[in-house]
């Protein structure tokens, strides 16, 4: 792998620019391997990732049926915070967005990680309450954020109107050092990261069945051949129902349908991200000047990657309210990605019933953020068997009623 | 945008109409059943990708709830019948039959 960094882009200047690698290698499966990741998205490439860097393991496939991060990896709106109730949320989330703080040069690759600064506004006096209580279990959980009033909203958001009628902003809850990165890089940042040490990333090949002996997971059928291994990790949101089914397990969890849009580009005009959970909207601007605006989910299940336009009518009809400037702006693209929601809006990340199998799904509407942290967590779990940042995420907690409530905090907008 | 009709006031309704009411034919069980069977209940759902049995409510309408069969995958409607049975009426498994020949759902399939 050529290392990146300014020597090598004066490097290939002056040799017409040929001597640059394939990010990553792209080879033939082979017969078999110690660990198979399903699900080349970001958390599955992140955990394949953290298996070599962390433990060592490094005869790994990653086995994606489309290609890299072309699911929810490519389709949120790339925010990243940390500002979450729950102790073993904040922990999980937490060490993510400081994951993300060396990300760049962990990997050797930009992903853009620009710590701007979230704010969730608070609009009625319901979330005033809710969002104090969020600052304080947040101080106590090393999670740095801060209630703050509604002229320092306005001082950091200028273009925002706190004064609206049906929606006045009361003040909001502020992490300084939580912001976007650049979603596709992240994907292929690990993706490159991985092939250096050797992993094979294999794309277009899409696993029809899990193949298992007194009990234990064996391997996989794919459209590409029988591939064996000796533990298996299932990262495959939206779909996890689906490889469940085949691993012979059932998921408290149910696919629906999430969007978000962006306008056409315009100066900068908005450096930080605005999360409004009441009007159920987001919204921040890109490097290139598109105003990014996620929306709320549907609520019937549903794979088909798009959503109901009613939903984006809502949530741009409550962001002009609130932004009486972007009332003008045309909307470039408008997308839907398949979500896959957990009883209690926390991940799962467990054993299953299937020994050598391991399942990391549930992230629902949020899970971009904790790309990093997931992976390092479900590296430690499929390597050690437990890991301290997952043993509160099993899927027998709803069995046993120790649920993370995060419907607050994850229930809509991410 | 979904459409379904609703089959008490024979309204076709736009999904803004209505309010999505999760898995349909469910077994509601009670005081005195085992963790496995409150699990079944409470948590587990089918998430299935194609043919799909909900509960739907007509809230802006006659507020009557109602089941619809419908595919997850291309969002085609199979039909709607009415709440008070415990399994999809044959018709509607006659025209799940058409368009995809052998499939199943939970305990029900084309056979049963």
């Amino acid at each position: 792998m050529t290392r990146y960094s300014a020597f090598a882009i004066a490097r290939e200047a002056f040799r017409q620019h040929k001597g640059w690698d394939r990010a990553w290698e792209s080879p033939e499966p082979r017969k078999s391997y110690d660990v198979i990741i399903v699900g080349g998205g970001g958390h599955g490439l992140a955990t394949a990732y953290h298996l070599g860097k962390n433990h060592g393991i490094t005869n790994v496939a990653v086995l994606e049926k489309g290609w890299l991060g072309g699911g929810n990896t490519g389709r949120n709106t790339t925010i990243i915070r940390s500002n979450y109730l729950q102790d073993p949320s904040a922990a999980l989330y937490e060490k993510s967005r400081s994951l993300y703080e060396t990300m760049s040069q962990d990997l050797n690759y930009n992903v853009m990680f620009s710590p701007r600064g979230v704010m969730m506004l608070a609009q009625t006096e319901h979330e005033v309450r809710g969002y104090k209580r969020t600052a304080h279990a947040n101080a106590l959980q090393g999670v740095t954020t801060e209630w703050i009033d509604a002229k320092r909203v306005k001082e950091l958001c200028p273009i925002m109107n706190i004064d609206g009628p049906r929606y006045p902003v009361l003040g909001a809850l502020w992490q300084a050092r939580a912001g976007t990165a650049r979603h596709d890089a992240v994907a292929w940042g690990y993706a490159r990261a991985c092939s250096a040490m050797g992993m094979h990333i294999i794309q277009k090949c899409e696993v029809t069945g899990i193949t298992s002996q007194d009990g234990r997971v064996t391997g996989v059928t794919t459209n590409r051949g029988d591939i064996g291994c000796k533990k298996m990790g299932i990262v495959v949101a939206g779909h996890s129902g689906a490889l469940a089914e085949m691993a012979g397990f059932r998921l408290p969890i149910e696919s629906v349908a999430l969007q978000a849009l962006v306008s056409e580009p315009i100066k900068p005009c908005m450096d930080v991200v605005v999360m409004a959970n009441t009007v159920h909207g987001y919204m921040s601007q890109s490097d290139k000047g598109e105003m990014v605006i996620g929306g709320g989910t549907d609520g019937y299940n549903n794979y088909t990657q798009r959503g109901s336009f009613h939903h984006i009518e809502e949530t741009v009809r409550a962001l002009v309210e609130t932004f009486p400037m972007i009332s003008r702006l045309k909307m470039l693209r408008q997308w839907g990605g398949v979500v896959d929601v957990t009883g209690d809006r926390s991940p799962i990340l467990s054993k299953t019933p299937l020994d050598g199998c391991f399942i990391n799904c549930g992230w629902g509407t949020g899970g971009f953020k904790a790309t990093p942290g997931s992976g390092w967590a479900m590296a430690e779990l499929m390597a050690k068997g437990h890991s301290p940042l997952t043993d509160a995420f099993g899927l027998e907690r709803f069995r046993e009623g120790r649920f993370i409530d995060e419907s607050v905090a994850a229930g809509v907008a991410h | 945008m979904l459409t379904l009709q609703c089959p008490y006031c024979g309204v076709q309704c736009d999904e803004t109409e209505l309010t999505a009411g999760g898995e349909a034919h469910l077994t509601r069980h009670g005081p005195g059943s085992d963790a496995d069977t409150f699990e079944q209940y409470l948590f587990l759902r089918e998430n299935p990708r194609g043919v799909h049995f909900e509960r739907w409510r007509h809230s802006h309408g006659c507020g009557k709830w109602f089941h619809a069969a419908r595919s997850t995958t291309t969002l085609r409607v199979f039909g709607t019948y009415k709440a008070q049975t415990t399994e999809p009426p044959q018709q509607i498994r006659d025209a799940i039959s058409a368009v995809h020949p052998g499939w199943s759902w939970r305990n029900f399939g084309e056979t049963a």
